[in-house]
């Protein structure tokens, strides 16, 4: 996103059990989520994180190789056994670790830890990085100035489900968008009415049921007549009755869908391939527009 | 002819003792049947599996006063809800004239009052008043709610396979009966206004809408007699036959959308039940010294069959999803904001509520009228030859339509009186999984791959921390924090 700075330094990611051997405990631990280890895609937001969590020098750490799957989309599937067999083993790493905070990037782990983890033995203080990086921007701790400008750009939020009416996360996003000084437009489906971009509940590792549309087309659909202002594309959405003002048209160069989620980001990422769309709007999770906003990319 | 049958001859005070008589025969036998149909129906809700309600009564008690009485979430659909909101107050404002009502029909006729709450004075007229003008307001409303059902095309959440035939009757009769109620009641207030014009009385109460109708009924002082009657006990034996159809009505909503609130989940809506048979056998598996508590025995000791995991028929599920199935007034809100329903795949989450209730009510008892959803083609339903070995699953819910669900929370999201179709979708989805290995191939695909790599995709173990290779960051000083 930004041009290589000048002069960069190397991270190397501290990992939980080099400091348990040094009998030092983190602040916080970050909690990576399959998706942010191995998808090509998400890893850049895990890395844009990560040099964000050094730049603001907080004392962090992650699990590495010692990570294992919350089983979020195993329960979500109906297999209850896996889910408790991961989830058990996750805990007796996490308690073992003594480790009392988790910052994660993906609102499913975010979800299961939290929510799911206490009845199986692990009680933990959980936070999404919408929320932690609303904080680091409200304790000035990062400016979002430096690097790239993302003012007058328009920006659109998409939900995802287990932030949103999942966990009421609704307002932490937004606030780290605000403070890019873009233009923000909501879509017609937004907060507790938004729409799913498909992929949860296990969706992701299945062909969807036959039916007319993917419903994360439906849902770029959505995004991209917000993001042009095309208001009669917006009249006629399914599961609103309410009316919307969708002002005049717009070039839909520069814009951008912002995400929170891994899944969500696969999903609007291929809807704006499919829509042919990908060399104007771009789908970025928050961490990266802060990351790039703050000029701490490398 | 005996004496007895010519009317002339009738001593009055017979005809009004027989008149409270008949009244408090008709009242014993309303009730008697209501409270019959409600044990039947609170038997089918109790065959569902037990529920930790253990929490705080006040978080419970407020979320009852938002939602169930204050219609909290009714306002997110602005029409709808103001329409909803004039029956609602109307159906809540008139039961006082109710009460009069009553007290008329078994004590008024004896002892020749009439009209017994009059003695609240400047109150009873407000009363009587906003009484007339809900009514009238009442009949509006059902007449845009019919609207809204019937015209060509329907509001799209008035359609789909599960509001066909009796469903799709049921809504429109309600519909009707509201009206004619309200009509009894002006026939009443109107013949009652004219007889006592006539007789150079003064009736208590103000009655804004009666008032403009005088003109419309006949001078005779014997037929307004008969009119006035004959609206009174319409209207009074129609609120009492409305009752008694409640329990075969999606409109028993009225009654059990206060206790479904009441027992709503209080947990964050992503939270899922957890099982607590499969939490002692994971632990047994990971640690040899955990003792497995016994298993629950019946009360006379003996072994109880094994509960499976998840649920096939309704007497698998948390009996609070089957008091779900009571509570649902099939508005079809959940359906509408269902990404799978709304991209045309064949979940409709009111469809699987609708089933729980047509399952119960095979299964166990049903209340006067039970007429369950059939479902063909349209639904991708096999006929069902068996009925009695047609499970909740399979035989009214197909695996295809809960594998189509995201699990977005956006039907539980949208009931206006807290249902939670995704719970029973994934007791379900555990059946299906735990007990029958049922799962799509392609789920069976992702099982595997976290037992074996820790992580949902066929990656290796050993790459999960290549992510921090080669990372590197821009050089900027830390801005220190702002005091």
């Amino acid at each position: 996103m930004t041009p290589e700075a000048p002069s960069k330094k190397q991270i190397n990611v501290p990992v939980m059990a080099d400091l348990a051997a040094r009998n030092e405990s983190p602040e916080i631990l970050f909690w990576v989520g399959c998706a942010g280890a191995f998808d090509d895609r998400y890893k850049r937001v895990t890395r844009a994180f990560v040099r964000i969590l050094e730049h603001v020098g907080t004392k962090y750490a992650v699990l590495g190789l010692e990570e294992s799957c919350t089983g979020d989309p195993a329960k979500r599937a109906g297999n209850e056994f896996l889910f408790q067999m991961q989830a058990m083993q996750n805990i007796t790493t996490l308690n073992g670790y003594g480790i009392k905070k988790i910052v994660t990037a993906c609102p499913h782990c975010f979800n299961t830890i939290k929510n799911e983890y206490p009845a199986l033995g692990g009680d933990y203080e959980v936070i999404h990085h919408s929320t932690y990086l609303q904080q680091l921007i409200n304790e000035g701790k990062v400016g979002v100035t430096g690097g790239e400008s993302f003012k007058g750009r328009r920006i659109t939020f998409h939900d995802s489900c287990y932030l949103g009416r999942a966990n009421n996360i609704y307002e932490a996003p937004r606030d780290v968008l605000a403070a890019l000084d873009a233009d923000l437009v909501e879509m017609k489906r937004s907060r507790a009415n938004g729409l799913c971009c498909g992929a949860g509940g296990a969706q992701m590792w299945k062909e969807a049921e036959p039916g007319k549309k993917e419903i994360n087309i439906e849902r770029t659909e959505e995004a991209l007549a917000t993001l042009a202002g095309k208001a009669e594309a917006l009249a006629n959405l399914g599961g609103v009755e309410t009316e919307t003002s969708a002002p005049g048209a717009h070039d839909l160069q520069g814009s951008i869908i912002a995400v929170s989620c891994p899944f969500c980001m696969t999903m609007m990422s291929d809807g704006v391939k499919n829509k042919e769309q990908e060399s104007k709007v771009q789908v970025f999770d928050l961490a990266e527009l802060v990351a790039s906003a703050e000029g701490i990319n490398a | 002819m005996p004496t007895i049958l010519r009317p002339q001859t009738f001593p009055p005070y017979l005809y009004r003792m027989l008149q409270s008589l008949l009244f408090a025969l008709l009242l014993v036998a309303a009730f008697g049947l209501f409270i019959w149909q409600v044990r039947k129906i609170r038997a089918n809700i109790l065959v569902g599996r037990d529920r930790d309600m253990s929490g705080n009564a006040a978080e419970r008690f407020q979320k009852t006063l938002l939602v169930a009485f204050g219609q909290q979430k009714m306002f997110k659909r602005m029409t709808p809800a103001l329409l909803h909101l004039v029956v609602y107050v109307g159906f809540l404002v008139i039961n006082i004239e109710v009460i009069e009502i009553v007290i008329d029909g078994l004590f008024g006729n004896i002892f020749g009052f009439h009209r017994s709450l009059k003695f609240l004075g400047p109150v009873y007229d407000v009363l009587m008043a906003t009484n007339e003008i809900l009514a009238a307001l009442v009949i509006a409303a059902v007449a845009a709610f019919w609207w809204r059902r019937n015209s060509n095309p329907p509001l799209k959440r008035f359609s789909g396979p599960e509001l066909r035939m009796w469903p799709k009757l049921d809504a429109n009769i309600i519909l009707y009966i509201e009206v004619a109620l309200m009509l009894a009641l002006f026939f009443m207030n109107t013949a009652d206004l004219k007889l006592h014009e006539l007789r150079g009385e003064d009736l208590p109460g103000t009655f804004p809408v009666s008032n403009l109708l005088v003109g419309l009924l006949p001078s005779a002082e014997g037929t307004l007699h008969v009119l006035e009657r004959l609206g009174w006990w319409i209207h009074i034996t129609g609120i009492l036959l409305f009752l008694n159809y409640l329990p075969s009505s999606k409109h028993f909503h009225i009654i059990m959308a206060f206790p479904n609130v009441w027992y709503s989940r209080l947990v964050p809506q992503g939270q899922f039940s957890n099982v607590e048979s499969i939490t002692n056998e994971v632990k047994a598996m990971m640690d040899p010294s955990f003792v497995v508590p016994p298993a629950p025995t019946a009360p006379d000791g003996s072994a109880l069959a094994p509960t499976p995991f998840g649920a096939k028929d309704v007497d698998d599920l948390p009996w609070t999803n089957l008091l779900n199935a009571y509570s649902c007034t099939e508005c079809g809100r959940c359906t509408s904001v269902c990404p799978a329903n709304l991209t045309g795949k064949l979940l409709s989450p009111r469809k699987i509520i609708m089933d729980t209730r047509d399952r119960m009510e095979e299964k166990y008892n049903s209340p006067l009228i039970f007429r369950p959803n059939v479902y063909g083609e349209e639904a991708k339903h096999e006929p069902i030859t068996d009925l009695a070995n047609a499970t909740l699953l399979r035989g009214k819910v197909t695996p295809e339509e809960l594998w189509a669900c995201t699990t977005c929370n956006a039907c539980v999201e949208s009931c206006p009186v807290n249902i939670n179709p995704l719970e029973s979708i994934i007791e379900m989805r555990r059946f299906l999984v735990l007990e029958e290995s049922a799962a799509p191939n392609s789920l069976n695909v992702m099982f595997s791959n976290i037992e074996n790599n820790g992580a949902p995709w066929a990656f290796s173990p050993s790459d999960r921390f290549n992510w921090a290779d080669d990372l590197f960051a821009a050089e900027k000083p830390a801005k220190t924090a702002v005091a």
